[in-house]
């Protein structure tokens, strides 16, 4: 697909044409230039969508707690878009994306809308096209946005960056104290859900979430809810959990910092990909790659590359 | 670009070694497997349209009338799609298939025709 073809795909997205939209993330996930055009566009933009991070270990169960969501959360915002990550094989580069065997038998029609998207050797449990492909689901207007996380360890923590709520998915018997006590995961919680709790441990694991969570300082109160996906258990009361997260969120101004962190976040990742295209070129110029051979040879240092470098990319283009 | 491949069981709940070998064999060529288990006709039709996939691979199972719908539902929204089948299905069934333009890789088919036959409807060799 060229260039041309972004900004009609765009339009025909935004006016709400769905299979345009499937098409434009495809699109950005194909083409980071196509990403980085459509990221600066859609920066401008406002949008009061929600954005719901569910992430936690392979395995918590979060699709399955997805699905169960889905008729609260369509029945409180109407529409509800999924974004779903599950990792790319670093040895073919190939991708099972089953996400969606979980999520199937929403029969909530249109007003759900699955897509589900690899990772592509990113690391941050995320794939690069995410936050952007979050950005566009906004855009159309889908008021709430669920995205799924690989599953993750202890510091993937991307989705940070694009959530206004986070939801951390563990299970009974994860961990210990110290574990409850590790830096990253929960540290990175809004709302704390052990799920599959009809298994034993479920009272340990919330004592030592408990302790844990209790250091930390939040305005807003972070809960740890009980939930069995499967059958729907805990759900409910879960789904009232992030409301009222996130009507707290709001009514303390955390919401609006957040927001304020995250578009600083999206500013400085704009700028970086600008910077990384003009050292790209400049490496790729004649004058730029036989000064990378010339310090791979030993016969310029890099201080002295460095800053040939940052005199031939601060011209303005 | 990895290739998007939607798999999807029509009729019933059961038979999943099949689906599950076959987008094994697809994930290690590199391809990107969209999952979706047992679905109904609409089920299938969205997730080839929200997933913009370049190729649905249907594993039938139960009666082929199902599928058939399923084929023609998909190919009304997405004309150009590809579309290959396996699973069990008969002789009779396969001719049914073969006339709406689906290649059909019956029981006894070698993982490695699945692989080479997704490559070519996709383009990708």
């Amino acid at each position: 697909m060229t260039e041309a073809t972004t900004q009609p795909l765009l339009a025909s997205a935004l006016d709400g044409d769905r299979s345009s939209l499937a098409r434009l993330l495809s699109h950005i996930e194909r083409d980071p230039r196509a990403e980085t055009e459509i990221r600066t566009f859609l920066a401008s933009k406002e949008t009061e969508s929600v954005v719901i991070g569910v992430t936690g270990p392979p395995g918590a169960g979060k699709s399955s707690l997805i699905s169960a969501l889905l008729p609260h959360t369509t029945s409180s915002f109407d529409r509800t878009a999924v974004l779903a990550v599950d990792p790319t094989s670093p040895f073919s580069g190939g991708a099972l994306l089953g996400d969606r065997v979980r999520m199937q038998n929403h029969g909530l029609g249109d007003r759900v809308l699955i897509r589900s998207m690899a990772s592509k050797g990113e690391s941050g449990g995320l794939a690069r096209a995410a936050a952007t492909a979050t950005q566009v689901l906004a855009a159309c207007g889908w008021p709430l946005i669920l995205v799924e996380t690989l599953g993750i360890g202890q510091v993937e923590l991307d989705v940070m960056d694009l959530a206004t709520v986070i939801a951390v998915v563990l299970n009974p018997g994860w961990g210990d104290t110290f574990q409850a006590n590790k830096a990253g995961l929960t540290e990175a919680g809004d709302v704390f859900v052990i799920n599959k709790a009809d298994k034993d441990g479920v009272q340990q694991t919330r004592a030592d979430l408990q302790d844990s969570l209790s250091l930390l300082q939040s305005p807003v109160p972070i809960q740890i809810f009980e939930t069995t996906a499967v059958n729907e258990d805990g759900v409910a009361a879960l789904w009232q959990g992030i409301e009222t997260y996130l009507a707290d969120a709001q009514a303390t101004g955390l919401q609006e910092q957040k927001l304020r962190t995250r578009r600083r976040r999206l500013l400085m990742r704009i700028l970086q990909s600008g910077c990384e295209a003009r050292i790209e070129s400049y490496c790729c110029s004649d004058h730029g790659s036989a000064q990378v051979e010339r310090a791979l040879a030993g016969e310029l240092s890099i201080g002295a590359l460095q800053a040939d470098l940052y005199a031939n990319i601060s011209q303005p283009e | 670009m990895q290739k998007r491949i939607l798999m999807a069981k029509t009729g019933l709940d059961g038979h999943w070694r099949g689906p599950t070998i076959v987008a094994r064999a697809l994930r290690d060529a590199g391809f990107e497997v969209i999952m979706i288990g047992m679905a109904n006709t609409d089920d299938i039709v969205t997730s080839a349209v929200d997933e913009d996939v370049d190729l649905v691979g249907l594993n039938v199972g139960g009666h082929i009338d199902v599928a058939i719908r399923a084929i023609e539902s998909v190919q009304r929204v997405r004309p150009e799609l590809p579309i290959f089948a396996g699973g069990t299905i008969t002789p009779r069934a396969a001719k049914q298939l073969e006339a709406l333009g689906v290649e059909v890789y019956p029981p006894g088919s070698q993982l490695t025709d699945i692989v080479d036959a997704a490559e070519r409807l996709t383009g990708t060799k």
